[in-house]
């Protein structure tokens, strides 16, 4: 069984703060992390290893300081990472993202599951998965909160939906993006960290997975982000005061008085 | 191709550099100097007052635009009822097909849903196709997929909007990258450039610190997922008349990898959150997992649904699926009551577009009260019964 667990480097945006002042946003201190949906689905990957046997590569797209970051999979039980670096990569919208980690698993070759994180904080947008899929052309399912069964060749799960979740089964070769549900990511270990110190994670450029060049970075993404804000926080509502009866009255009032609560 | 700064147009005022969200421009020697980093998101551009940066692509436009007309919308239905954001979006859909000229399109994809698509119609479609087959009676990457490309390959539509919900955020990518298009997630405003027929699609980003306005201009479809709850859906008009046109499928090849086992609903015990018009969330500050009992009981006399902050369900207090937020679900109730949550951003992310918001917390800084309609500074264990039992006066 051979599994590819894509991970994506963000900024932590509980981090993030808007200057109330300059109305900018602070970035000082920003740290980058691995974005958290993805350290799902490296947790699934390495228990889908420990039940049935073999690999887990952790793939990721983006600069090079990165490939130091990736160690903490490793040092969770991935067996490799491989990170995708070139500078003809930036500015990819998901489009070109999908194309360039496609070709990246299409090298690595002989893939059984690929495990996505859900969405990646930065972007929120929950595309890069599907896109991946369509572009390798294998099937995907979204949303996965259980695995209920796999084999090389076929996965059963459980996918969540807003009325409760769906029972699928797929043939593999194929592709999930995992919910926080699933599981809860472990510590790493003493000795995946000794591990982890000593891995070499090797850097693909564009050249060495082979993508076309106008399909990559600017060139290769249909999106263009024409303009960038703050967003405005609505205007100061009404706090009440006085004793917390008066309050709640004036509460009661303004909701079922204005027939917005009937 | 990549980012340019014209020195002879730029003349160092320091504009761009709180622009940046990376933080890699500098002023070096009275001049604009990007650092190593860039990932050429354009955020600089448009504050250059003096049109000293600028992104450049090779474009190589290859598809001729004017052949793409019509807005349609993914009438999304499950278990043969029409979801409330397939009416959202044809509310908002008609605004932008009135301004570019161009018809509104619903497409209707399941098995003995003659009656939706008459629906369709009185929320103000145009025209609607109505794809009917055993095998689209449930949703399925591809069997969707496929029905949906063939269709949009034969009528070239300008703009495809489908709903940011489950279904929509799985079957849109695939539609994207099959069509080789973009595709842009989860926005909360739309508008059009009419002389480019261009869609401008306006999302949040970077846990909703952030807002991008995003257009696609040199392909085709421009294609958008679109929150839930964010648009109003018009008036039915059951008088009403459009085209009902049935999508001959009798040569689509059915390539069907998935299947399902089992359909398991669970919102019979529990509101949907989604969906509800009222919600009563709580959070840390009720300080102990009883004291959620004082939110079900305010839920219950309103009818409303219970939510939660990301920190009252890592405590263990309420089950993940009531947590409302970046990581958790979007919401957009006529009424939301913030019960001891301070309103961190990444809680805001999920519940900013409620009509009104109720803010109840003891500490007046709080930032809920910076986006509340109504606060109520004080302790939610003593605020809440009291509420309750003012409603059930109120309420009779
Ligand atoms: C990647 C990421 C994603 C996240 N996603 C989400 C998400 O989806 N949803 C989400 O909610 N959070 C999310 N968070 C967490 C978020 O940053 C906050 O930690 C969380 O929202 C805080 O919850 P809270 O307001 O209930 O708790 P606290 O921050 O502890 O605030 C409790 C509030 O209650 C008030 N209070 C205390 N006692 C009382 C009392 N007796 N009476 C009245 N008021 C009282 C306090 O003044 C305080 O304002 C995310 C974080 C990260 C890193
Ligand atoms: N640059 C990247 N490198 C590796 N994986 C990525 C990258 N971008 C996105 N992904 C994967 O795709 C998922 C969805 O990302 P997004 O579409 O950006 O929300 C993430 O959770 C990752 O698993």
């Amino acid at each position: 069984m051979k599994i590819v667990v894509c991970v994506k480097q963000v900024p932590d945006t509980t981090e993030v703060k808007i200057n109330p002042e300059t109305n900018t946003l602070i970035r000082e201190g920003v740290a980058s992390i691995l974005n958290p949906f993805d350290m799902y689905a490296v947790e699934e990957a390495i228990r889908i290893k420990e039940k049935v046997g073999g690999t887990v590569i952790v793939l990721s797209m983006g600069p090079p300081q990165v490939a130091e970051q990736l160690k903490e999979t490793i040092a969770m039980g991935a067996d490799e990472a491989i990170l995708v670096s070139d500078r003809a990569f930036a500015g990819s919208d998901t489009l070109a993202t999908s194309y360039a980690l496609s070709k990246a698993i299409e090298k690595i070759a002989d893939v059984n599951l690929v495990i996505c994180g859900k969405q990646a904080i930065d972007g929120d947008t929950a595309q890069v998965g599907p896109e991946i899929a369509e572009k390798i052309g294998i099937p995907h399912l979204t949303y996965v909160k259980k695995i209920e069964a796999i084999s090389e060749t076929e996965i059963t799960l459980e996918r969540m939906n807003e009325d409760g979740y769906e029972r699928v089964q797929m043939p593999l070769p194929g592709l999930i993006t995992v919910v926080k549900e699933i599981n809860e990511p472990r510590l790493p270990s003493l000795k995946g960290m000794m591990r982890s110190k000593k891995a070499e994670i090797p850097i693909w450029s564009a050249a060495d997975i082979d993508a076309d060049p106008a399909k990559c970075g600017l060139n290769g993404s249909p999106t263009w982000v024409k303009r960038i804000f703050i967003p405005e926080i609505k205007c100061q509502g009404e706090i009440f005061s006085g004793e917390p009866e008066e309050q709640v009255k004036f509460l009661v009032n303004a909701l079922v008085g204005r027939k917005i609560v009937v | 191709m990549g980012i340019k700064i014209y020195l002879e147009k730029c003349y160092g005022c320091k504009v761009c550099v709180p622009s940046c969200p990376f933080g890699l421009i500098e002023i070096v020697d009275k001049k604009a100097v990007i650092k190593d980093g860039c990932n050429l998101c354009g955020a600089c551009v448009s504050t250059c007052k003096f049109k000293a940066i600028e992104i450049i692509r090779d474009v190589k436009v290859t598809i001729d635009k004017s052949l793409y007309k019509g807005v349609w919308i993914f009438a999304e239905q499950r278990n043969g009822q029409l979801a409330n954001v397939a009416k959202e979006l044809l509310g908002e859909g008609r605004k932008l097909a009135d301004e570019l000229g161009e018809p509104l399109v619903a497409v209707l994809l399941g098995h003995n849903i003659e009656s939706e698509a008459k629906q369709l119609v009185a929320y103000g479609a145009d025209q609607v196709f109505v794809a009917d087959a055993p095998q689209l009676e449930h949703f399925l990457e591809d069997s969707y997929t496929q029905v949906l490309v063939d269709l949009v390959q034969k009528e070239r539509p300008n703009i495809i909007l489908m709903g940011a919900t489950a279904i929509g955020r799985s079957l849109a990518p695939k539609v994207a990258a099959r069509l080789e298009t973009g595709l842009t997630a989860d926005c909360t405003g739309l508008d059009v450039d009419v002389a480019e027929k261009n869609l401008l699609q306006t999302r949040p980003a970077f846990g909703g610190n952030l807002m991008a306005t995003i257009l696609c201009p040199n392909h085709r479809p421009q294609m958008a997922t679109v929150r839930p709850k964010v648009f109003k859906p018009l008036e039915p008009d059951l008088g009403r008349k459009a085209t009902i046109t049935k999508v001959d499928l009798s040569k689509t090849q059915w390539e069907i990898r998935a299947k399902i086992l089992e359909i398991v609903n669970e919102v019979g015990h529990s509101v949907n959150l989604e969906e509800a018009n009222i919600i009563v969330s709580g959070g840390r500050g009720l300080c102990d997992p009883k004291n959620f009992e004082l939110v079900r009981e305010l839920a219950d006399t309103l009818g409303a649904a219970v939510g939660a902050s990301r920190a009252a369900v890592d405590s263990g207090w309420i089950p993940y699926a009531h947590q409302v937020g970046q990581t958790g679900k979007t919401v957009g109730p006529k009424v939301y009551i913030a019960c001891g949550i301070r309103g961190a951003i990444q809680h805001l992310a999920g519940m900013q577009s409620s009509d009104i918001i109720v803010a109840i917390n003891k500490d007046p800084d709080a930032p809920i009260f910076k986006l509340a309609t109504y606060g109520i500074v004080g302790d939610v264990l003593e605020i809440l019964p009291m509420l309750t039992k003012e409603f059930k006066k109120a309420l009779g």
